[in-house]
């Protein structure tokens, strides 16, 4: 019965997307703005990937709310799953091998290295704040699963993230009072294009942006973590 | 077959919101209702990252090869997926987090077990 009214539903819901859908080519959009942005883009914000320029150039008030719609949600995670002291030794699994521990010790190093590449090279390459915050909360994420017993202190943590999120909202403040056009404006030079130091603001707010991220995610992972203990 | 290559991913798209429509609704686990907003999530972003593609583009950053800005994709619903897989791990770890909580309170994720979330 249940399976069929959800069938039911499912075809109702099919019929209506494939009707919208066929009014959509495939392959030739018709946006205005998408191509501007190409045009443009390299001059106004002076980064070479156009999506970065979108992200944090064009649209960086939208990320600042996405960061915080982020930082909401591991707040809320946090909230749910409190808990006023720490289970303390309660381990008793097997701990894990030389093998494995070692694996780790090497490799946590090179994927934090891996993702502050990313990060910092979001205007010039694919990649930016939230893929190099994602790489580095899954180094922490190898050394919960491969050393575990290790966990990430809680203060280093939220000092962090603060610093990223005041970053990003100081050096919106600094655009606002030094070019005085728009909160977030970009008011430092934006040198040549393709080279590292370029693109004014964006790479300083992808660094911010990505400790960030990588701090909140890795702080999901800690509270997911502590709960199955 | 130039109806399948042009309309492959929107059917890819449709398809995985659809299934993962059909596993939350018929579904009677927690944790795969979960699995099932995820495959949703997935769908949508596959859907935005479709709408967006110019035929024969490149990807939106300039290079040695790419120095076109007329042959580019549209750079737009990238950024837009972009923040919507970041929303989706928020979304995704908040709601096993309350699964976590419910399987606290009730001792099973069961959804038939669990008066309050019957339907």
């Amino acid at each position: 019965m249940r399976a069929l009214v959800a069938l039911a539903v499912l075809a109702v819901i099919a019929t209506g997307l494939v009707l919208a859908l066929s009014d959509i080519p495939f392959g030739a959009p018709d946006s205005r703005v998408g191509p501007h942005y190409n045009r443009s883009g390299r001059e106004d914000t002076g980064a070479v990937n156009m999506v970065t320029s979108v992200v944090v150039g064009y649209r960086a008030f939208d990320t600042l709310g996405e960061i915080t719609v982020l930082f909401v949600a591991a707040v809320g995670l946090g909230a749910l799953l409190h808990r006023t002291s720490r289970p303390g030794g309660g381990d008793d699994r097997e701990p894990a091998s030389m093998v494995l521990t070692t694996g780790c010790r090497y490799l946590f190093p090179l994927i934090l290295l891996f993702g502050t590449y990313i990060f910092m090279h979001g205007h010039l390459t694919p990649g930016g704040g939230f893929q190099g915050g994602a790489v580095i909360a899954s180094a922490f994420l190898l050394v919960y699963l491969g050393c575990r017993g290790r966990r990430i202190g809680r203060g280093w943590a939220s000092s962090v993230e603060s610093l990223g999120g005041l970053v990003f909202v100081g050096l919106g403040l600094a655009g606002l009072a030094a070019a005085g056009h728009w909160f977030l404006s970009a008011f430092l030079p934006k040198g040549t294009p393709h080279q590292l130091f370029s693109a004014g603001i964006i790479p300083l707010i992808y660094v911010a942006v990505g400790l960030k991220v990588g701090v909140e995610l890795t702080g999901v992972i800690d509270r997911l973590m502590e709960d199955t203990q | 077959m130039s109806f399948l290559e042009s309309n492959v991913y929107y059917m890819g798209a449709l398809g995985l919101v659809l299934v993962g429509l059909l596993v939350i609704l018929v579904r009677h686990n927690l944790i795969k209702m979960i699995i099932g907003l995820s495959i949703m999530d997935t769908g949508v972003n596959l859907f935005l990252v479709a709408v967006g593609y110019s035929r024969g583009g490149t990807a939106p950053i300039f290079s040695r090869a790419a120095s076109d800005p007329a042959a580019m994709v549209d750079p737009v619903p990238q950024a837009l997926v972009l923040t919507a897989i970041v929303i989706g791990v928020a979304v995704l770890a908040l709601a096993l987090a309350m699964a976590v909580r419910l399987h606290g309170h009730h001792g099973t994720l069961d959804m038939r077990k669990i008066r309050e979330l019957r339907w």
